[in-house]
Protein backbone atom coordinates (compact mmCIF):
# COMPACT_ATOMS: atom_id res chain seq x y z
CA UNK A 1 0.00 0.00 0.00
CA UNK A 2 2.78 2.55 -0.30
CA UNK A 3 3.18 2.70 -3.29
CA UNK A 4 -0.69 4.07 -2.71
CA UNK A 5 0.42 6.59 -0.16
CA UNK A 6 2.93 8.05 -2.62
CA UNK A 7 0.73 8.87 -5.35
CA UNK A 8 -1.48 10.66 -2.70
CA UNK A 9 1.41 12.47 -1.64
CA UNK A 10 2.80 13.35 -4.91
CA UNK A 11 -1.02 14.74 -5.85
CA UNK A 12 -1.19 16.92 -2.80
CA UNK A 13 2.08 18.74 -4.14
CA UNK A 14 0.67 18.62 -7.32
CA UNK A 15 -2.30 20.39 -6.13
CA UNK A 16 -0.76 23.14 -4.34
CA UNK A 17 0.07 24.35 -7.96
CA UNK A 18 -2.63 23.14 -9.40
CA UNK A 19 -5.15 25.36 -6.75
CA UNK A 20 -5.18 28.50 -9.07
CA UNK A 21 -7.01 27.00 -11.97
CA UNK A 22 -10.94 26.35 -10.51
CA UNK A 23 -11.72 24.57 -13.90
CA UNK A 24 -9.39 21.68 -13.35
CA UNK A 25 -10.02 21.70 -9.37
CA UNK A 26 -13.89 21.19 -10.26
CA UNK A 27 -13.03 18.20 -13.02
CA UNK A 28 -10.46 16.43 -10.02
CA UNK A 29 -13.54 16.47 -7.66
CA UNK A 30 -15.52 14.95 -10.05
CA UNK A 31 -12.87 12.58 -11.15
CA UNK A 32 -12.87 11.56 -6.84
CA UNK A 33 -16.65 10.95 -6.82
CA UNK A 34 -16.70 8.59 -10.55
CA UNK A 35 -13.48 6.73 -8.75
CA UNK A 36 -15.43 6.10 -5.51
CA UNK A 37 -18.30 5.12 -7.02
CA UNK A 38 -16.44 2.66 -9.50
CA UNK A 39 -14.34 1.56 -6.88
CA UNK A 40 -17.47 0.68 -4.30
CA UNK A 41 -19.44 -0.93 -7.61
CA UNK A 42 -16.39 -3.22 -7.79
CA UNK A 43 -16.53 -3.87 -4.41
CA UNK A 44 -19.79 -4.30 -4.30
CA UNK A 45 -19.34 -7.12 -7.34
CA UNK A 46 -16.41 -8.93 -5.67
CA UNK A 47 -18.59 -9.04 -2.57
CA UNK A 48 -21.55 -10.26 -4.46
CA UNK A 49 -19.49 -13.17 -6.10
CA UNK A 50 -17.92 -13.92 -2.87
CA UNK A 51 -20.25 -16.85 -1.57
CA UNK A 52 -18.92 -16.39 2.06
CA UNK A 53 -20.05 -12.93 2.82
CA UNK A 54 -23.42 -13.39 1.02
CA UNK A 55 -23.91 -15.89 3.65
CA UNK A 56 -23.38 -14.43 6.93
CA UNK A 57 -24.37 -10.60 5.85
CA UNK A 58 -26.43 -10.61 9.01
CA UNK A 59 -23.63 -11.62 11.27
CA UNK A 60 -21.47 -9.03 9.13
CA UNK A 61 -23.50 -6.50 9.94
CA UNK A 62 -23.98 -7.07 13.73
CA UNK A 63 -20.52 -6.87 13.98
CA UNK A 64 -20.28 -3.55 12.11
CA UNK A 65 -22.64 -2.68 14.48
CA UNK A 66 -20.70 -3.45 17.40
CA UNK A 67 -17.86 -2.26 16.43
CA UNK A 68 -19.35 1.55 16.10
CA UNK A 69 -20.60 1.40 19.20
CA UNK A 70 -17.25 1.20 20.37
CA UNK A 71 -15.82 3.82 18.36
CA UNK A 72 -18.46 5.82 19.10
CA UNK A 73 -18.40 4.96 22.96
CA UNK A 74 -14.68 5.87 22.99
CA UNK A 75 -15.26 8.78 20.73
CA UNK A 76 -17.78 10.47 23.11
CA UNK A 77 -15.30 10.12 26.12
CA UNK A 78 -12.69 11.56 24.77
CA UNK A 79 -13.97 14.35 23.56
CA UNK A 80 -15.61 15.02 26.67
CA UNK A 81 -12.09 15.06 27.90
CA UNK A 82 -10.65 17.15 25.60
CA UNK A 83 -13.13 19.81 25.76
CA UNK A 84 -13.15 20.14 29.81
CA UNK A 85 -9.75 20.64 29.67
CA UNK A 86 -9.07 22.42 26.54
CA UNK A 87 -12.05 24.62 25.57
CA UNK A 88 -14.63 25.05 28.29
CA UNK A 89 -13.71 28.81 29.24
CA UNK A 90 -14.85 30.64 32.43
CA UNK A 91 -17.17 29.81 35.05
CA UNK A 92 -15.93 27.39 38.01
CA UNK A 93 -14.70 23.82 37.26
CA UNK A 94 -17.90 22.27 38.16
CA UNK A 95 -18.65 18.08 37.62
CA UNK B 1 -26.68 12.62 3.11
CA UNK B 2 -27.56 12.32 -0.95
CA UNK B 3 -24.08 11.20 -1.62
CA UNK B 4 -23.73 8.44 0.85
CA UNK B 5 -27.25 7.14 -1.16
CA UNK B 6 -25.64 7.21 -4.45
CA UNK B 7 -22.38 5.39 -3.68
CA UNK B 8 -24.91 2.41 -1.59
CA UNK B 9 -26.75 2.58 -4.73
CA UNK B 10 -23.53 1.93 -6.58
CA UNK B 11 -22.24 -1.09 -4.28
CA UNK B 12 -25.56 -2.59 -3.90
CA UNK B 13 -26.01 -3.02 -7.88
CA UNK B 14 -22.51 -4.86 -7.50
CA UNK B 15 -23.97 -6.63 -5.27
CA UNK B 16 -26.83 -8.10 -7.35
CA UNK B 17 -24.71 -8.65 -10.36
CA UNK B 18 -21.96 -10.45 -8.47
CA UNK B 19 -24.51 -12.63 -6.55
CA UNK B 20 -26.46 -13.27 -9.54
CA UNK B 21 -22.82 -14.00 -11.62
CA UNK B 22 -24.72 -11.32 -14.38
CA UNK B 23 -21.33 -9.98 -15.60
CA UNK B 24 -18.67 -10.36 -18.37
CA UNK B 25 -16.07 -12.87 -18.03
CA UNK B 26 -13.25 -10.41 -17.69
CA UNK B 27 -15.13 -8.94 -14.70
CA UNK B 28 -15.47 -11.73 -12.73
CA UNK B 29 -11.90 -13.14 -13.13
CA UNK B 30 -10.05 -9.93 -12.96
CA UNK B 31 -9.93 -7.23 -9.98
CA UNK B 32 -9.82 -4.09 -11.74
CA UNK B 33 -10.33 -1.98 -7.81
CA UNK B 34 -6.28 -2.01 -7.14
CA UNK B 35 -5.89 0.47 -10.26
CA UNK B 36 -8.90 2.37 -9.60
CA UNK B 37 -7.50 2.81 -5.92
CA UNK B 38 -4.76 4.23 -7.78
CA UNK B 39 -6.72 6.96 -9.38
CA UNK B 40 -8.45 7.40 -6.14
CA UNK B 41 -5.92 8.41 -4.07
CA UNK B 42 -3.89 10.36 -6.87
CA UNK B 43 -7.36 12.77 -7.13
CA UNK B 44 -7.71 12.43 -3.52
CA UNK B 45 -4.35 13.81 -3.21
CA UNK B 46 -5.06 16.65 -6.01
CA UNK B 47 -8.23 17.73 -4.11
CA UNK B 48 -5.90 18.02 -0.82
CA UNK B 49 -3.39 19.63 -1.86
CA UNK B 50 -5.71 22.63 -3.81
CA UNK B 51 -8.38 23.26 -1.18
CA UNK B 52 -7.10 26.19 0.36
CA UNK B 53 -8.80 25.59 3.47
CA UNK B 54 -7.30 22.64 4.34
CA UNK B 55 -3.45 24.90 4.55
CA UNK B 56 -4.89 28.39 6.23
CA UNK B 57 -6.70 26.20 8.69
CA UNK B 58 -3.64 24.64 9.89
CA UNK B 59 -1.92 27.90 9.79
CA UNK B 60 -3.56 29.87 11.84
CA UNK B 61 -4.84 27.51 14.46
CA UNK B 62 -2.99 26.73 18.16
CA UNK B 63 -2.01 23.80 18.99
CA UNK B 64 -4.80 22.75 21.37
CA UNK B 65 -6.76 22.39 17.90
CA UNK B 66 -4.71 19.11 17.40
CA UNK B 67 -5.81 17.71 20.53
CA UNK B 68 -9.40 17.70 18.98
CA UNK B 69 -8.45 15.09 16.28
CA UNK B 70 -6.08 13.41 18.45
CA UNK B 71 -9.10 12.65 21.29
CA UNK B 72 -11.32 11.32 18.59
CA UNK B 73 -7.95 9.03 17.72
CA UNK B 74 -7.75 7.61 21.13
CA UNK B 75 -11.20 7.31 21.31
CA UNK B 76 -11.90 5.44 18.84
CA UNK B 77 -8.53 2.97 19.33
CA UNK B 78 -9.79 2.81 22.99
CA UNK B 79 -13.57 1.74 22.45
CA UNK B 80 -12.59 -0.39 19.10
CA UNK B 81 -9.92 -2.43 20.86
CA UNK B 82 -11.85 -3.13 24.23
CA UNK B 83 -15.16 -3.71 22.17
CA UNK B 84 -13.29 -6.17 19.91
CA UNK B 85 -13.01 -8.59 23.06
CA UNK B 86 -16.78 -9.08 22.98
CA UNK B 87 -16.60 -10.46 19.36
CA UNK B 88 -15.29 -14.12 18.87
CA UNK B 89 -13.82 -13.91 15.60
CA UNK B 90 -12.58 -10.24 15.29
CA UNK B 91 -9.13 -9.45 16.57
CA UNK B 92 -8.33 -6.40 17.85
CA UNK B 93 -6.30 -5.63 15.04
CA UNK B 94 -8.83 -5.88 12.54
CA UNK B 95 -11.30 -4.32 15.27
CA UNK B 96 -8.96 -0.75 15.19
CA UNK B 97 -8.56 -0.68 11.45
CA UNK B 98 -12.04 -0.87 10.89
CA UNK B 99 -12.63 1.79 13.24
CA UNK B 100 -9.98 4.00 11.81
CA UNK B 101 -12.26 4.59 9.08
CA UNK B 102 -13.53 7.56 11.36
CA UNK B 103 -16.52 7.63 8.83
CA UNK B 104 -14.92 7.86 6.10
CA UNK B 105 -16.45 4.79 4.70
CA UNK B 106 -15.21 4.86 0.92
CA UNK B 107 -11.56 5.07 1.24
CA UNK B 108 -10.99 3.30 4.22
CA UNK B 109 -13.74 -0.12 3.19
CA UNK B 110 -11.20 -0.22 -0.22
CA UNK B 111 -8.31 -0.13 1.71
CA UNK B 112 -9.24 -2.82 4.33
CA UNK B 113 -10.34 -4.56 1.22
CA UNK B 114 -6.96 -4.58 -0.38
CA UNK B 115 -4.87 -5.30 2.63
CA UNK B 116 -7.04 -7.80 4.31
CA UNK B 117 -9.93 -9.11 2.49
CA UNK B 118 -13.63 -8.76 1.64
CA UNK B 119 -15.23 -9.48 4.51
CA UNK B 120 -13.24 -7.77 6.92
CA UNK B 121 -13.92 -4.46 3.90
CA UNK B 122 -17.72 -5.17 3.94
CA UNK B 123 -17.72 -4.76 8.09
CA UNK B 124 -15.52 -1.26 7.41
CA UNK B 125 -18.28 -0.33 4.84
CA UNK B 126 -21.27 -0.97 6.75
CA UNK B 127 -19.57 0.46 10.02
CA UNK B 128 -18.15 3.74 9.05
CA UNK B 129 -21.58 4.07 7.45
CA UNK B 130 -22.64 3.55 10.53
CA UNK B 131 -20.89 5.60 12.15
CA UNK B 132 -21.84 8.82 9.64
CA UNK B 133 -26.35 8.55 10.35
CA UNK B 134 -25.59 7.61 14.10
CA UNK B 135 -23.88 10.77 14.43
CA UNK B 136 -26.06 12.79 12.05
CA UNK B 137 -29.34 11.36 14.00
CA UNK B 138 -27.91 11.46 17.78
CA UNK B 139 -25.62 14.88 17.77
CA UNK B 140 -28.87 16.33 19.41
CA UNK B 141 -28.58 14.35 22.52
CA UNK B 142 -24.79 13.41 22.09
CA UNK B 143 -23.96 17.25 22.61
CA UNK B 144 -25.94 17.55 26.00
CA UNK B 145 -24.25 14.67 27.77
CA UNK B 146 -20.75 15.07 26.17
CA UNK B 147 -19.84 18.41 25.54
CA UNK B 148 -19.67 20.68 22.17
CA UNK B 149 -17.33 18.82 20.22
CA UNK B 150 -19.66 15.81 20.48
CA UNK B 151 -20.83 15.94 17.29
CA UNK B 152 -17.32 16.21 15.75
CA UNK B 153 -15.67 13.77 17.63
CA UNK B 154 -19.11 11.04 16.17
CA UNK B 155 -18.73 12.59 12.60
CA UNK B 156 -14.71 12.43 12.37
CA UNK B 157 -13.44 12.52 8.95
CA UNK B 158 -17.36 13.30 8.14
CA UNK B 159 -17.09 16.57 10.04
CA UNK B 160 -15.88 18.60 7.36
CA UNK B 161 -18.82 17.69 5.02
CA UNK B 162 -21.59 15.42 5.55
CA UNK B 163 -22.04 15.85 9.50
CA UNK B 164 -21.03 19.79 9.09
CA UNK B 165 -24.30 20.76 8.75
CA UNK B 166 -25.34 19.16 12.11
CA UNK B 167 -22.59 19.81 14.01
CA UNK B 168 -23.02 23.70 13.35
CA UNK B 169 -26.61 23.18 14.18
CA UNK B 170 -26.20 21.70 17.38
CA UNK B 171 -22.99 22.95 18.64
CA UNK B 172 -22.74 26.40 17.42
CA UNK B 173 -20.97 28.24 14.19
CA UNK B 174 -17.69 28.56 16.03
CA UNK B 175 -17.26 25.53 16.30
CA UNK B 176 -17.54 25.05 12.32
CA UNK B 177 -14.18 25.83 11.39
CA UNK B 178 -12.49 23.17 14.91
CA UNK B 179 -15.10 20.69 12.47
CA UNK B 180 -13.78 21.34 9.47
CA UNK B 181 -10.25 21.23 10.82
CA UNK B 182 -10.45 18.00 12.30
CA UNK B 183 -12.32 16.15 9.83
CA UNK B 184 -9.57 17.28 7.18
CA UNK B 185 -6.67 15.87 9.78
CA UNK B 186 -8.67 12.62 10.39
CA UNK B 187 -9.29 12.28 6.36
CA UNK B 188 -5.59 12.95 5.72
CA UNK B 189 -4.60 10.20 8.86
CA UNK B 190 -7.31 7.35 7.51
CA UNK B 191 -4.71 5.34 4.99
CA UNK B 192 -1.68 5.76 7.04
CA UNK B 193 -3.56 4.61 10.11
CA UNK B 194 -5.18 1.66 8.61
CA UNK B 195 -1.69 0.77 7.06
CA UNK B 196 -0.02 1.12 9.90
CA UNK B 197 -2.23 -1.25 11.86
CA UNK B 198 -3.20 -4.00 9.47
CA UNK B 199 1.05 -3.88 8.00
CA UNK B 200 3.28 -2.42 10.43
CA UNK B 201 1.27 -3.27 13.80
Amino acid sequence: MIAVLVLMAVGTGLGLYLGKYPKLIKLNDRLTSLAIYLLLFLLGISVGLNDKIMNNLDTIGVKALVITIGALAGSMVCALLVYKLFFKEGGSHEG
Amino acid sequence: MKGSLIILAFFATGVLLGSNKFLPEFMMENDLSMYALYVLMFVVGVGIGADKNSWSVVKKMKVKLFMVPLGIIIGTGIGTFLISFLLSDINYKESLAVGAGFGYYSLSSIFITQMHGETLGVIALLSNVLREMFTLLLTPILVKYFGKLAGIAGGGATAMDTTLPIIVRYSGKEWGIIAVFSGIVLTILVPFLVTFILEVM
